[in-house]
C-alpha cells in the first residue's frame, strides 16, 4: 500500500516526533557498536523525517515497488541515519538496528545496495547524483511520475563526478530531480578543508533551481520540499544547513563529530540526557 | 626529413585501421545495436562527446529519444548508465578504452559491477589502433578489467564477431567490457559460426606451436598459421575472444596437444591474454614453454599504425620470425 503522496496537511508535531524517534533508533545503534557516523546522521534526522513521513512515495511491504520515489543516499556512510528512517517506516525490523555495524548485519557502517530500501551502494563518494541522473531519465522513458532525491554533503562536492552530474542533469533538464545538500560543515580531516562557499550560488551557476534553508527546522525542510514539486524542465537542489550531532548535546559539542566513539558508560548517559531532553515534547 | 627535404608524413592523425587487408564492414558495433534495439525498447545508447567516434551513431540516428550524450564526464557516464540500468533499461556505453578504464575504474567498479547492474561498455581503440599516443591506447584494460569481480571481458576479433558479441552481451543479464573495433572492420573469422561469452574456438588445427590469441591478433595469428604451414611449421590457433570469463578447460586442452605455446594480444604482456594462459596451464598442471608476444612494459608513442603494429610486432610477419626463432 503506497502512502505519502504527498498530502497537502502536514503535521508538523508528528514529524517532529518521527525525527525523534530517528534520534532515538540512531542512539541504540551507536551504543551497540560504541561508535558510529552518528553526528552526520543526527544532523540529517529532521531532513529524513520530513522525506519519509511527508514527502517520499513509497510502499514500505514492497521496498521494489516500481512507481516509488527514489531516496539515493550518496554518503553511505551516513548508513545510521537511513536504517533509522527505514526501521521507523516499517520497511526494516526496528529490533534489527541493534546489529548495526555488526558482522554479518545487513545494515553496515556504510550502505550496501543488498539490504530493502537501498537504492545504490554508497561509500565511495560523488557516485550519488550521477547515478540519481540515470534513474531519473529511466523514469522519465518510462513515462512515470515518481521523483528521484539525491543526498550529498558538502564535502562531497570536492568530488568532480558531482559537478559532472550536476551539469548533465541540468542539461536534460530533470524536473524530477532533487538534490538535498548537506552542508554541515566538516569532513574526514575536520572542519571543511575547502572551502565550498557559496553553495547555493554554485548550484544555481549549474542550471538548478536552489533554495537554502536550516535543515534542523522542520517546518522550513517540508516548504522546501514542497517548492521542488514544480516541474518546470529544472532540477532542483535544497542547499540543508546541518548541525552535526543535532539534539544531542554531548554529540553536538564534540570536535570528532566526523566518527564519534565512546565508551558504553558515556553512551548510557547520553542517551539519558537525550531522554530527559525530548521529555514533554509536543 | 626526407631525401628531397620534405618533413616525413605521418599518418599518426586520421589513421584508423586495425592494419587489416581482408574485406571490411562498417561499423559493426553500431549497426549491430540499432539491429537489434528495434524490438529491445529497454536497450538505451550512451556516449561522453564520441558518439561518432565510437560507432554508436547508427543507434542514435535510429532511436534518439533512447540516446543520451553526457559530454566529456567519463565517471558520469558510467554513473548514468548504472543509474538507467537500476529502472530496468539495458544501457550500453560507449567511450575510449582509455577513458572507461583509468578515468572511470572507481565507478566501473562500485556502480556497475558490485552493484550487478546490466550495463555494457564498449571501449573504443584498444592497444595500438590509434596513433594519438598512449593517452588514446587502452595497452592495459584487459588486466584492469579482469580483476573487477563479476565484469565480463571481450575482446573480439572481426566485424562479425563485434555483430555477435553485441547481442549476445545484449542477452546476458550482467555488466559487460567490450572492446570495440570501430569504422571499416575487417572480416576475419567464418561469420556462422556461432558466439558464446566464455567459450574459446579453435581457428587452425597444428601441433608443432599453439597460437593463443585474442582480438585482432588471431587475424595476424591465423596468417602466421598458414605462413608457417607452407614452410613445414605445424601451428595451431586457439581464439579467445572472452577474458573473463576465461575458457580454462580449453586452453589447457589445447596446449596439452602442441609442443609449446605462444600467446598474442594486442596488449601488455602482464596482467591480459599471457598472463591468464600461464595461471590456467600452472593450475591445471600442463609444462609448456610459453612465449608471450604483446606490447612492453612501457608507454607507445605517436605514429601511423601500422608503423607502430611492426615496430611492436603486432604483425603475421612478426608472430612468423618470432616462432621461427624458438628452438
Amino acid at each position: 500500500m503506497a502512502r505519502n503522496s504527498p498530502p497537502d496537511r502536514v503535521d508538523l508535531d508528528a514529524l517532529r516526533r518521527r525525527a525523534t524517534n530517528l534520534r532515538r533508533h540512531m542512539l541504540t545503534m551507536a551504543r551497540g557498536q560504541g561508535q558510529g557516523y552518528i553526528g552526520q546522521g543526527l544532523g540529517m534526522a529532521d531532513v529524513l523525517a520530513v522525506l519519509y513521513f511527508h514527502e517520499l512515495r513509497y510502499d514500505p511491504g514492497n521496498p521494489r515497488w516500481s512507481g516509488r520515489d527514489r531516496f539515493l543516499l550518496s554518503t553511505g556512510h551516513y548508513s545510521i541515519a537511513l536504517w533509522a528512517a527505514l526501521a521507523e517506516a516499517g520497511v526494516l525490523p526496528v529490533a534489527e538496528l541493534s546489529t548495526y555495524g555488526a558482522d554479518d548485519s545487513r545494515l553496515e557502517m556504510s550502505t550496501l545496495d543488498t539490504t530493502p530500501g537501498v537504492e545504490l551502494i554508497g561509500g565511495s563518494l560523488g557516485h550519488g547524483l550521477g547515478q540519481g541522473v540515470g534513474q531519473a531519465l529511466g523514469l522519465r522513458l518510462d513515462g512515470s511520475d515518481a521523483r528521484v532525491f539525491v543526498e550529498l554533503s558538502d564535502g562531497e562536492m570536492q568530488e568532480g563526478s558531482t559537478w559532472e552530474a550536476a551539469m548533465s542533469a541540468a542539461h536534460f533538464g530533470l524536473d524530477a530531480l532533487v538534490a538535498l545538500v548537506d552542508c554541515n560543515g566538516i569532513q574526514a580531516d575536520g572542519p571543511m578543508v575547502l572551502d565550498m562557499e557559496p553553495v547555493a550560488a554554485k548550484w544555481r551557476a549549474f542550471g538548478w533551481e536552489t533554495v537554502e534553508i536550516d535543515g534542523n527546522d522542520i517546518a522550513a525542510v517540508v516548504a522546501a520540499l514542497q517548492s521542488c514539486r514544480v516541474r518546470d524542465g529544472r532540477p532542483k537542489a535544497v542547499i540543508l544547513r546541518t548541525l552535526p550531532g543535532k539534539g544531542v548535546a554531548r554529540i553536538e559539542q564534540s570536535e570528532k563529530s566526523h566518527f564519534f566513539r565512546v565508551d558504553v558508560r558515556e553512551w548510557d548517559g547520553i542517551i539519558a540526557a537525550f531522554e530527559q531532553s525530548v521529555e514533554g515534547m509536543p | 626529413m626526407t631525401a628531397n627535404g620534405d618533413p616525413p608524413r605521418t599518418l599518426a592523425m586520421g589513421q584508423d585501421t586495425t592494419g587489416s587487408a581482408r574485406a571490411t564492414l562498417e561499423a559493426p558495433f553500431g549497426r549491430a545495436l540499432a539491429a537489434l534495439s528495434a524490438a529491445r525498447p529497454e536497450i538505451v545508447g550512451l556516449t561522453a562527446d564520441l558518439g561518432k567516434y565510437t560507432d554508436i551513431h547508427p543507434f542514435r540516428d535510429a532511436f534518439p529519444e533512447r540516446f543520451f550524450n553526457v559530454g566529456m564526464a567519463e565517471q558520469n557516464l558510467i554513473a548514468v548508465a548504472a543509474g538507467l540500468a537500476r529502472t530496468g533499461k539495458v544501457p550500453f556505453a560507449t567511450t575510449y578504452g582509455v577513458f572507461a578504464t583509468r578515468r572511470a575504474y572507481d565507478f566501473v567498479a562500485i556502480a556497475v559491477a558490485h552493484s550487478r547492474m546490466n550495463v555494457k561498455i564498449l571501449a573504443g581503440l584498444p592497444g595500438l589502433t590509434t596513433g594519438y599516443g598512449s593517452t588514446h591506447q587502452a595497452i592495459e584494460d584487459l588486466a584492469l578489467m579482469r580483476m573487477i569481480p563479476g565484469l565480463v571481458v571481450i575482446d573480439p576479433c572481426d566485424a562479425s564477431e563485434i555483430a555477435a558479441a553485441t547481442r549476445a552481451a545484449a542477452d546476458h543479464d550482467g555488466p559487460v567490457y567490450m572492446r570495440l573495433l570501430r569504422g571499416a572492420v575487417p572480416v576475419v573469422l567464418d561469420p556462422d559460426a556461432p558466439f558464446r561469452i566464455g567459450k574459446a574456438r579453435l581457428v587452425r588445427s597444428g601441433t608443432d606451436v599453439g597460437i593463443v590469441s585474442t582480438g585482432l591478433m588471431t587475424e595476424r595469428a591465423m596468417d602466421a598459421a598458414d605462413a608457417l604451414a607452407a614452410r613445414g611449421v605445424s601451428c595451431g590457433v586457439l581464439h579467445v575472444p572472452t577474458i573473463k570469463p576465461f575458457d580454462a578447460d580449453a586452453v589447457a586442452e589445447f596446449a596439452a596437444t602442441v609442443g609449446q605455446v605462444v600467446t598474442a594480444e594486442n596488449h601488455v604482456m602482464v596482467g591480459g591474454l599471457a598472463s591468464l594462459v600461464v595461471e590456467t596451464l600452472f593450475d591445471a598442471g600442463v609444462a609448456r614453454r610459453v612465449t608471450r608476444i604483446g606490447l612492453p612494459d612501457r608507454y607507445i608513442e605517436c605514429g601511423a599504425v601500422p608503423t607502430l603494429q611492426a615496430r611492436y610486432g603486432l604483425t603475421a610477419d612478426a608472430i612468423v620470425r618470432r616462432i621461427e626463432a624458438l628452438a
